[in-house]
């Protein structure tokens, strides 16, 4: 059984199977060796009104920096509203990008360069930076009306509050109306130009490659000469105006050194982009077709937009009348020979708990994506958190286990996505996919998989013209025959009533019940026979042992490098398999002498381990809908791991 | 394969409804539908959600799913978008199909998913002993309204209507002729096809239906609409339908009577989505509706739904899997 790859497993100096063989204070080969000089990799927040096109921007920096050969990770971070009043606070929105020639795991703690759009978007966003950070900014925006609109008694441009860092403002709006004159747009067109303008600078002030955007721009103004061609002038004059700014030394380029890639090709995607990719392959891998059906919400629909329009790759998209209509129709199709898989987020997933139940009684096979977001209730769409992990492994009415599995960057949402479509067929059981909202709008640069490389993905569908019987199950992996209408020699019936182990009728029986609930169990243990063993990411198998699950893998992994550069003894951990656990995963535990789990919840892998594993575990939380930093990870380890620092042990 | 007969559909399974339901003699009429047709068991699926009615699928040998309170409609739109080739059955009961699964029935039947949904209306509660259901006359005496209830009732007819079934039809359960017809007919309609059956709850809510259906009385209590057909009823048939043009309604009359002829009675037109309306909630003192109301076609969603069928599947995987911005780094 091969371990489906990590993300970007090329990267990896050393493999982490053999840094378990590893020494207590040997840190030769733990302590990565692509240690960097300084400021090989920058960390830029684009910031402005919901209405100024950031995300846009922020994107096609991101294409650009993985085109100009930096590895890279994004941080998009905006409002639930679609455009929310301008200049308001509350209505900013942000896109944060880490690129450069490091080994770039997490989006950053602080920006090197803020560009603000506005006044609101200066002041929320100044509690990111670091003193000597660089501030580019709209001089223009920073009228009277506007400075009240951000709830700001002076101009931040004048009262001081910037004197710890090295500000430019510059007035974007003018030179971008001036720049887009030629092309005769009204006043209010032309300012729209701005983003452009802006990005052209930003791509200068890093020596990043404009052709991408110059194509994007072609392509998707293609309908109106005036507008392309006043957003290239735009963007070419943003470009310019570093150049000139070079010569009288006020602004500085910052070329940014290329990333050591392997010899293969790569593009950027999302989270949301590699999950529907990967169920695309997992669906030719099987060979069956998928039927998605979901129902829209925040964050999880743009899944279903990355599937729509893509029945020529085997995958029919259905927009339900609500989220248990979309986890019904995805079991009627299971029910009929197709694959289904549905999608949501916390609150949907809460609405389609009865239909999972109905799933695991009849031994279908399923795939229910949940792209987390900050609850309870409808709590705060587009902000993450981890907080559904309860919700997958123990929410149901009755025993009804599920196995479930959680994807830890955009890319690795591609073999996730896979690996849950092959439990799901092995063993004829629905599968809980758990991703957030961090990762789904995420991206970061992917190395294209070999994907002849994958073994296709094994299903019991009978052979045409057999005959048997649909409860007839594999005793390893319990699943049974998964065969449909279509088929005479398997005609059947089957429902939610508790029904016979053996030929599938209602029964009542006492140890029929028993039986059954037996076998659920053992179905979803039986995962664990197929499932690599749990690794030690990166570090010693000794030490403090840093275990976490889903989208702080980024950022453990970042912390934890940094704090192994530094001496301390310390291994990352990170779970795929969340129910059923790795099998080796409380020998490997056992090893260390201190477990920290870092999460966006209150403490629920905590939970999960200490019921499973009976292990203690030490809790760092966090909720504030936004990612955990690097900071705060070293921090904690830092704390925990004192007594394993190689200088104080050699005492 | 030999002609199958309306025993070739029964399975091995004991029939668990109660002595005397209305569920007998409408699974019979659903066998021997089925064998009328010459439906092949391997692709015909019944989907139900939870009530009495529900527990049919166990008891009609083709494939079959019993499955949560409410949802068998989008469950079976889930079976049909998978296997277009099979015909699927919704059964569904006043409470599984307009309470609890309103919803789902609504957009299956506007969607227009290929399904024959069968509701089998008691006004009551049966599976969880008698509580009054949406469908309950006003003053149901029930265990959850001991004074009787008083919340309006919907009308399953109106409510398709508005939804836009393009297939309404009204039967009573016993009704082994005009049953099995009124069957085929929704089998053979490209698109949702809904069927009321006025379904006898001999436990909590026996004889309910009586002012309609007592055979005693059943000829001038009911109508039997037939496309194309004057709409006459009556022990001695001279009674018909006229459209008052006043109130716009229909009223009753009499053939022979104050100058009425034949040709005041109105035609059925199944296709008229007015006259539909005007026939589903006739009521006491009017005779009730009962055969085809409503019939006319319209594109069915799942027709639409395949419509891109993979080539080359493999290679279009992977060149979505490169789509978009390329940096190559492979050796030249």
């Amino acid at each position: 059984m091969r371990r489906s790859s990590r993300p970007r497993a090329q990267w990896r100096r050393t493999q982490p199977q053999d840094q378990q063989q590893d020494g207590f204070f040997d840190m030769s080969v733990n302590t990565p060796t692509d240690s960097i000089p300084e400021k090989t990799s920058y960390v830029v927040r684009f910031a402005g009104d919901s209405g100024d096109g950031i995300q846009l921007q922020g994107q096609q920096f991101t294409v650009a920096s993985a085109l100009g050969g930096h590895d890279l990770a994004t941080l998009p971070d905006f409002p639930a509203e679609i455009r929310a009043p301008t200049g308001t606070r509350y209505g900013v929105s942000a896109f944060q990008i880490q690129f450069g020639g490091d080994h770039i795991t997490s989006p950053g703690d602080a920006p090197d360069v803020l560009i603000a759009f506005n006044p609101a978007a200066l002041v929320v966003n100044l509690p990111h930076l670091q003193d000597g950070a660089t501030i580019i900014t709209d001089e223009n925006a920073y009228t009277t009306q506007r400075l009240k609109r951000a709830d700001l008694d002076s101009n931040p441009l004048e009262d001081g509050r910037l004197d710890r860092f090295t500000v430019h403002a510059i007035p974007i709006s003018d030179l971008t109306t001036e720049a887009v004159k030629p092309f005769g747009l009204g006043a209010k067109d032309s300012l729209r130009c701005k983003n452009f303008w802006a990005l052209g600078l930003m791509l200068w002030l890093f020596d990043q490659p404009r052709e991408a955007t110059e194509r994007w721009i072609t392509i998707r103004f293609a309908a109106d000469e005036q507008i392309r061609d006043a957003n290239l002038a735009a963007l070419h004059a943003g470009h310019a105006y570093g150049e000139t700014m070079e010569l009288s030394h006020a602004l500085i380029q910052h070329p940014t050194p290329e990333a050591t890639l392997g010899n293969v090709e790569y593009r950027t995607l999302t989270g949301a982009e590699a999950l529907a990719l990967g169920l695309v392959a997992a669906g030719e891998l099987a060979d069956t077709e998928l039927l998605f059906s979901s129902y829209p919400i925040t964050p999880a629909s743009s899944l279903l937009h990355h599937l729509a329009g893509l029945e020529d790759a085997g995958v029919a998209t259905f927009q339900a009348e609500d989220e248990i209509a979309a986890i019904c129709a995805a079991i009627g199709a299971s029910y009929g020979g197709k694959l289904g898989v549905t999608s949501s987020s916390g609150p949907g997933i809460a609405l389609k708990t009865e239909a999972m139940g109905l799933a695991v009684a009849t031994e279908l096979p399923l795939v229910i994506v949940n792209s987390q977001r900050a609850g309870p209730s409808t709590g705060m769409p587009t902000k993450t958190e981890q907080s559904d992990l309860y919700q997958a492994v123990y929410g149901r009415n009755g025993d009804t286990p599920i196995p479930v599995v959680a994807a830890c960057s955009p890319a690795d949402c591609f073999d996730t996505a896979i690996e849950a479509v092959r439990i799901a067929l092995r063993h004829m059981t629905p599968v809980i996919l758990l991703t957030d909202g961090y990762i789904a709008n995420a991206s970061e640069l992917w190395a294209l998989p070999d994907f002849e490389a994958y073994p296709p993905i094994e299903h019991t569908k009978p052979a045409p013209g057999s005959s048997g019987h649909v409860f007839e199950r594999d005793p390893r992996t319990y699943a049974r025959i998964w065969a449909t209408p279509g088929h005479p020699g398997f005609i059947y019936r089957v429902g939610g009533i508790e029904k016979d182990v053996q030929t599938g009728n209602i029964s009542y029986d006492p140890a029929n019940h028993q039986a059954m609930t037996d076998l659920r169990r053992n179905k979803v243990r039986s995962v664990a026979d197929f499932i690599p063993d749990q690794v030690i990411d990166q570090g010693t198998a000794k030490g403090l042992a840093v275990v976490a699950w889903g989208s702080t893998y980024g950022i453990i992994y970042q912390a934890v490098r940094e704090c192994l550069a530094e001496g301390v003894a310390v291994g990352h951990v990170h779970l795929r398999h969340l129910s059923p656990l790795p099998k080796n995963l409380g020998t490997l535990l056992a090893g260390y002498d201190r477990i920290l789990v870092p999460e966006l919840n209150d403490g629920q892998l905590a939970t999960l381990l200490r019921d499973r594993l009976l292990v203690d575990v030490i809790q760092l939380n966090k909720v504030t809908g936004q990612p955990l930093t690097v900071g705060d990870v070293k921090a904690k380890i830092r704390a925990l791991a004192k007594p394993y620092i190689r200088e104080a042990s050699n005492e | 394969m030999s002609e199958l007969t309306f025993k070739d559909f029964e399975t091995d399974q004991e029939v668990r409804w109660c002595p005397g339901c209305g569920d007998y003699s409408i699974l019979k009429a659903v066998q021997r539908t089925l064998a009328a047709q010459g439906a092949d068991p391997a692709n015909t699926v019944f989907v139900s959600g939870i009530g009495c009615s529900s527990r049919l699928p166990y008891y009609v040998e083709t494939y079959g799913f019993h499955t949560i309170h409410g949802r068998a409609p989008a469950i079976a739109t889930g079976v049909k978008l998978a296997r277009p080739e099979a015909d699927v059955w919704v059964i569904t009961g006043d409470g599984d199909g307009l309470s609890i699964g309103g919803n789902h029935l609504m957009h299956a039947l506007r969607r227009n998913v290929d399904l024959n949904i069968l509701l089998f209306n008691n006004e009551i509660y049966g599976l969880t002993k008698g509580q009054y259901s949406p469908t309950s006359r006003p003053g149901t005496r029930s265990p959850s309204t001991p004074h009787g209830s008083f919340d309006a009732p919907v009308h399953p007819g109106r409510l398709v209507l508005g939804a836009g079934a393009g297939f309404i039809a009204r039967a009573v359960d016993i009704d082994q002729k005009g049953l099995p017809e009124i069957l085929a007919a929704a089998n053979d309609y490209r698109g949702a096809a809904f069927v009321e059956i006025l379904q006898n709850c001999i436990v909590y809510n026996k004889d309910v239906f009586d002012d309609v259906v007592n055979k005693k009385h059943a000829a001038d209590t009911q109508i039997h609409v037939r496309h194309g057909q004057p709409l006459t009823y009556g022990r001695d048939g001279n009674r018909g339908l006229r459209l008052d043009p006043r109130s716009l309604r229909l009223e009753a009359v009499v053939i022979g009577e104050n100058g009425v002829t034949e040709a005041d009675v109105m035609v059925h037109d199944e296709t008229n989505h007015t006259l539909a309306g005007l026939l589903l909630e006739l009521t006491d003192p009017l005779p009730t509706a009962m055969g085809i109301i409503h019939r006319s076609p319209r594109p069915a969603f799942d027709q639409a739904f395949w419509q891109h069928k993979p080539t080359d599947r493999r290679a279009r995987v992977v060149d979505l899997l490169r789509h978009g911005n390329m940096l190559d780094r492979r050796p030249a």
